[in-house]
Parts: structure tokens; sequence; C-alpha cells
């Protein structure tokens, strides 16, 4: 008698259990279809064969590879060729140089003990707290007086202005330096290495994971910003960066001929950096968690 | 006693010093060329005639100029010869305030130099005097790269931080306190005004006032949505995927991840024109006879705000979830075998384990978050441009601090309003994070990190 109702309570609870992983299952379905639609969409969007914004169906009508020939060759209004080598420019050098800022500034920071390190770090936090654009609009006028912001320059004046307050971002670096067992150093130190040695062949390839992280989010930085791009170039044209550009293409004058280019130059920004991304998801989260740990 | 005597401070350098140290004073440099160092004091008093000479060229000019921000007007001649009006150069207030600004910094930075030099100066007269030995410019050097390596690392970093952050930011703050705005066409002219527009501001009862009123506590509204909503349901989504029956973990986490890889511009680019009146979300639900017509998302304020605040889940609960997935795989799993002996449900191991644990390691992160949404610029520019606005008002219904700053500066020219926003902003978050941080465990535990 007894099995029996044990087992009969059994059955009972994975009944509920089924129904349970059932219901979990649905609800993943439903809420990853919800993250994964406008991405379709814009995916279905630029291989569109009608143009305009405004259509009367989910699916296109008819399917054409036109809008991304349309992109890279008509030159005329938009010249979505020239701004994508401005962006690219302009993303080396930032990737670089921010790199080596936020390396160096995360380095010293963790390692060297020196009298100026504490009022450093309060006041990154300080900075911090003001809105990002008070500095931009000053920054222009600065920018201005210095005479970067006419023609070529103005690749100039974007990498400096992407670049040089990256020294205050290094709370990420610090915290993963902060996980390396100084022991290493110290014998290094020991066998005769200098600081300098310690730093560039010792604790940058320890902390590989954090280099590549930095190194990919400096370099996406030019690709996604558009309002330091905005304030800086203004209407000089032929200096425009791709966020700039598709942000252009959505705007009145253009959206009914453009927008589905603007489709087209949305999926061709986003693969390089989801396939960058979805490769160094582990550094990121692993950044994210060393931060947290101080 | 015998430290005190000797202890290396500029007023035992100007007391005690020798007449080198003593000479320094004046011609900077002297002491470290007294004391064994030729070339670097021959640097500094390289510097100090480099900083002269600036001063004498423009600097003085620059500071002269500053407490009236220049009074010439541009004027037109007509020029009988050619036919044609000729412009005088005016002043430029804008120009001279900068430029103030900039001298002011380099005599900031002149004066360092100097308690600097003489502080090194006396201190190698001790060392002298003692019989020690005084390093040379060589092993200067040598230490640049070994023992002082933080100044060959962090000089340009700081540079940068200086000359691109902290100057435009000293600039801002002073253009609060001047009428430059289109207001009253103070554009290339202007003067100091001391308070007046933080009195507009803040006066409830004034067009500006009331506007800010109303923006700083939508700001406040949105950013408690944005941080809690988002870290709320973005634990619950990775507790039902870190669940053990729940298949296809990395499957899942996938799908919402690739949302982040997709350049958040981009993606709020699309979001805006799926939700126009024509857009593909008003298409398909009149196409199914769900609704008659277009659902107003962007024009209704109340439609946009919670609009908004849906839309900026759909863009941060996958950060939530990638940050939470690590910390939740981080706890002891012990701790979860111990509760389930005593006979813990799942309900009391997720308030008594999870979460606490969770909410201890995650404040920092919370708090960053809080200001982060206070200061989010792309959502909302993006998203409704801040709109929809009432008539005569510079800032819409959607508006932030942070939007409503870029609007009156970039678009209207209100530049001193924008600034004192600017200011406000920043008072407002340092009340928070101040009040924040000091009750987390991980404010008075911060030093256990170092």
């Amino acid at each position: 008698m007894t099995t029996v109702k044990v087992q009969g309570k059994r059955n009972r609870r994975s009944g509920r259990k089924i129904a349970a992983n059932v219901l979990v299952h649905a609800f993943l379905a439903v809420l990853s279809a919800i993250w994964v639609l406008p991405i379709f969409w814009i995916v279905l969007t630029s291989f569109r064969k009608e143009p305009g914004s405004y259509v009367s169906s989910f699916f296109p009508k008819g399917y054409t590879l036109n809008n991304y020939i349309k992109l890279f060759t008509d030159k005329n209004i938009l010249n979505f060729p020239k701004m994508f080598t401005n962006t690219l420019i302009i993303a080396i050098f930032t990737c670089l140089i921010s790199t080596f800022f936020v390396m160096s500034v995360g380095y010293s920071l963790s390692r060297m003990r020196f009298k100026f390190r504490k009022p450093y770090m309060n006041m990154a936090m300080i900075l911090g707290l003001f809105p990002g654009f008070m500095a931009m609009i000053a920054q222009y006028y600065l920018l201005k007086a210095m005479g970067l912001t006419e023609g070529g320059l103005i690749r100039l004046a974007l990498i400096i202005a992407y670049t040089a307050s990256t020294g205050l971002g290094f709370q990420i670096v610090k915290g993963y330096f902060d996980t390396i067992p100084r022991s290493i150093d110290e014998a290094a130190v020991i066998d005769g290495a200098t600081q300098w040695q310690v730093f560039t062949q010792i604790t940058l390839p320890l902390a590989k994971p954090i280099l590549i992280y930095t190194l990919l989010t400096s370099f996406m930085a030019p690709w996604v910003d558009f309002i330091f791009a905005k304030v800086i170039c203004r209407a000089t044209a032929s200096q425009y960066t791709v966020a700039i550009g598709l942000w252009n293409m959505l705007q009145k004058e253009y959206v009914t001929q453009w927008y589905t280019c603007f489709a087209a130059g949305a999926v061709v920004v986003s693969i390089p950096i989801s396939i960058l991304f979805l490769f160094t998801q582990k550094y990121y989260v692993d950044g994210m968690s060393g931060a947290v740990k101080g | 006693m015998a430290q005190t005597k000797n202890e290396i401070s500029v007023k035992n350098a100007v007391t005690k010093g020798d007449v080198w140290t003593k000479l320094s004073m004046i011609l900077m440099g002297a002491g470290l060329f007294g004391h064994k160092q030729k070339v670097k004091g021959a640097l500094v008093l390289l510097i100090e005639i480099a900083y002269i000479v600036f001063m004498i060229g423009t600097g003085f000019h620059n500071l002269a100029q500053l407490p009236g921000l220049g009074e010439t007007e541009q004027g037109k001649v007509w020029n009988e010869a050619k036919g044609i009006y000729e412009y005088t150069a005016g002043d430029n207030s804008l120009l001279i305030l900068l430029f103030a600004i900039v001298t002011i910094f380099v005599t900031a930075g002149i004066i360092l130099l100097w308690i600097l030099q003489m502080k090194k100066s006396y201190k190698d007269q001790v060392a002298i005097e003692k019989g020690e030995h005084v390093p040379t410019f060589k092993e200067d050097l040598v230490s640049l790269i070994n023992g002082n390596l933080h100044i060959t690392l962090m000089t340009l970093p700081c540079l940068g931080i200086l000359v691109f952050n902290i100057v435009p930011l000293v600039y801002m703050i002073c253009m609060a306190f001047t009428t430059y705005s289109k207001e009253g066409s103070h554009l290339t002219l202007f003067d100091w005004n001391g308070l007046t527009q933080f009195g507009r501001v803040l006066n409830m009862n004034g067009s500006m006032g009331r506007q800010f009123w109303r923006v700083l506590a939508w700001t406040i509204v949105w950013a408690i949505f944005a941080t809690l909503l988002n870290y709320v349901l973005g634990m619950i989504l990775a507790l039902i995927i870190n669940r053990k029956e729940t298949k296809g973990k990395g499957f899942w986490r996938f799908c919402f991840i690739l949302s982040i890889a997709v350049p958040q511009f981009v993606s709020l680019l699309i979001m805006r024109t799926m939700l126009q009146p024509q857009g593909a979300i008003n298409v398909l639900l009149q196409n199914a006879g769900l609704i008659s017509g277009p659902l107003p998302f962007w024009t209704d304020a109340t439609w946009a705000r919670i609009t908004i605040i849906v839309i900026n889940l759909w863009v941060g609960i996958p950060y939530t979830l990638l940050q939470i997935t690590g910390i939740l795989q981080n706890i002891p799993n012990e701790l979860y075998e111990a509760a389930k002996m005593d006979g813990a449900g799942n309900v009391t191991i997720f308030f008594k384990i999870t979460l606490p644990y969770m909410l201890f390691v995650t404040t920092p992160y919370l708090i960053a978050s809080f200001v982060g949404n206070i200061n989010n610029f792309n959502v909302i520019y993006l998203l409704s441009g801040g709109g929809p606005t009432n008539v005569g008002d510079t800032a819409g219904q959607t508006d932030l601090l942070v939007t409503w700053l870029y609007k009156l500066t970039v678009d209207q020219q209100y530049y001193n309003i924008g600034a004192v926003i600017g200011i406000l902003t920043f008072v407002v978050l340092t009340i928070v994070t101040l009040i924040t941080y000091r009750n987390t465990g991980s404010y008075k535990n911060e030093e256990a990190f170092m």
C-alpha cells in the first residue's frame, strides 16, 4: 500500500516538473523571439526590393542585393565608402592609443605606489559624474581654437576626442591586474627585471583576456558613437563617420530613397562587431566580474 | 626632532636653504644646477623662461581681459574706394574666456613646478651635506622605466584628461555664470552674470524652472525604473536559464546576447522606425485586426515614456544576464547543499542565499548603472528625441537632463542655461552616489580589495 502511495506521489511530482519545464521553455522561446525579431527584421529589410520605410507586410514582396550595391557604389549624395574608410582609420588609431592609455593607467594604479595614486582614483570618480556632454561642447571649442575642426584634420580631432579621456576608464583593467599574484612580479624583480620589463613581458601576457577586451571595445567605439562625431564634424560631410551617415539616411529628405540602404549599412556594421563580440564574450564576462571584485 | 628639522618642505627650503636653494626661488632650477644636477636644472630654467615669454607675449593680456570678457563689438565700416563694407575685428568673449582659463592652468602648473623644484633642491642640499649620493640625470632617466615607471606611463593619459576633460569642464562651468546665450544675442560678446541663470532654472514659477523640475522628476523616475526593472527581470531570466532542468542554456543565452552585439544606435533607430504610426508593429497589428488606428507610441507623453522604459528593457536585460550569469556560477555550491540538507525549499534558498549574495556583489554595478541611466543619452535621443514637446517649451516630455542639456546647447544655443543644467546634474548624481555608496558593504570594505 505504502509503496503505491509513494509512487503516485512521485508520478504527480514528476508530472508537475514536466509541466513546469514545458512552461519555462515556452516562455524562453517567446522571449527570445522578441529579442531576435528586430534583428531578423532589419536583415530582411536590407534585402527588400521595394524602397521606402513604410511597408504593408512584415515579409518583403521581393528580394534583391541592390541595396548593398547602392550603398557601396552611390557616392553622390551619401558617400558611404568614404565614411567607411574614415571610420576605419579613426578606429585603428583610437584602438591603439586608448588601449595603451588604459593599460598604462591600470598597471600603474594596480602595481605602483605613489602619492598621486589615491587622488587620481578619486578624481576619476568625480569626473565620471559630470554628464559627458558638458565637456564635449567645450572640447569642440578647444579643438576649434587649435584649428583642428577643418577638413582632413577633423579625423585627428575625432581621434583626440575618443582617446584623450580614456585614462579615466581604468577600473576594469585595474581590477583584472589586481587578480594577478604579485609574487610573480617580485620573483622577476629579484631576477633583475625592471618594472617596464615586468609590465610588458609578464603582466601584459598574463592579462591577455583583458587586453583583447580593451582592444576590441576601443576599436568599436568610433563605429557606434554618433554624438561626438556629429558635434565635431558639424556640416563637413566629407569627414562623416559611418554612424552619422546611417543617422542621415533616416532623415526626412533621404528616408524614402535610403531606408533599405540604411538597413544594409546597419547589417554591414553589425556583422564584424557581432562576430568579434561573440568570440570575445568570455573575456567580456571575465572583465566585468573582475571589476566587481574590486 | 632631528627629523622635523631637516624635513623636506618649501618652508624649510626657504629658511634653511643654501645660496643655490634660495636663488632658485627666483631662478627656477638654480638649486638643482648647484647640486650636481646640471641638465635637470637647465631644463627647469628653460621652462621658466618659456613661461615668462608666454606671459609677456599673451598671458597678462589674457588675464587682464578676464573680468570684462571683452568690450569691442564687431564694427562695420563703409570703404568708399572699394565700394564694400569692411568688418573691423571685435572681441570674442568665448576665446577670451578660453585663453584666460588656459593661462590660469599654465600658471598653476608653474607654481606646482616651483614647489617641486624648491623641495628637490633642498632635498639634494641635505643629501650633499650628509654626504649621500645625489642621483645623476642618467640615473633619473633609468628610473623612469623602473621605480618611477608610473611617471612614464601616466604622463600622457593625465595630460589628455587635463587638456580635454578638466579644462573643458572648467570652461563649461564658467559659462554658467555668464550671459552666453542666443537670448539677447550674446553669442560673441557676453559678460559675467553671477547666479542669475541658476535663479531662473531653480525658480518654480518661471518657464525655465517649471521645465527643469518636470525634467528632473522624470529623470529620476526613469533612472529608478530603468535600473530596477532591468536588474530584477534580468536576474529572473538568468535564474530561469540557469535552472538545472533547462535545456539548451547556451542557445538561449546566445539569443539574448545577440542584441548586445548589434551597435546600440542601430537597434534603437530600428525600434524607432518599427514603432512609427506607419511602422512595422502598427501595420502588423492593424492587419491582424487587433487595433483600428495606429498606437501613439511616440506622440502621447505617457505612451512614449512607457515605450522607452520597455525598449530599454530590451537593450539592458542582456547586459544584466551576462553579468549575473557569471556571478551565479560563482556562488559556492556548498551553500546550496547545506541549505537543502536543512530542508530549505527553492524559495527560501533564493531569498536567503542567492539574493543576499547577489546584492552584496552587484551593489557597485547597480549604482554605476543608476548613474549611467541618469546620463543615458542614447536611448532617449535616438528613440523619442525627447518628444512629444509642448508648444513653447525647450524640453520635451521624455527629455532627461542630459538630452535637454544637449538641445539647449547644440540646437537652441542657450549655452549658459545648458551649463547650469550640467552642474545641477552633477549635484544630483553626487548626492545619489554618496548616499548609496556610504550605505553599502562594499564601500566599508573597499580597502580590503585594494
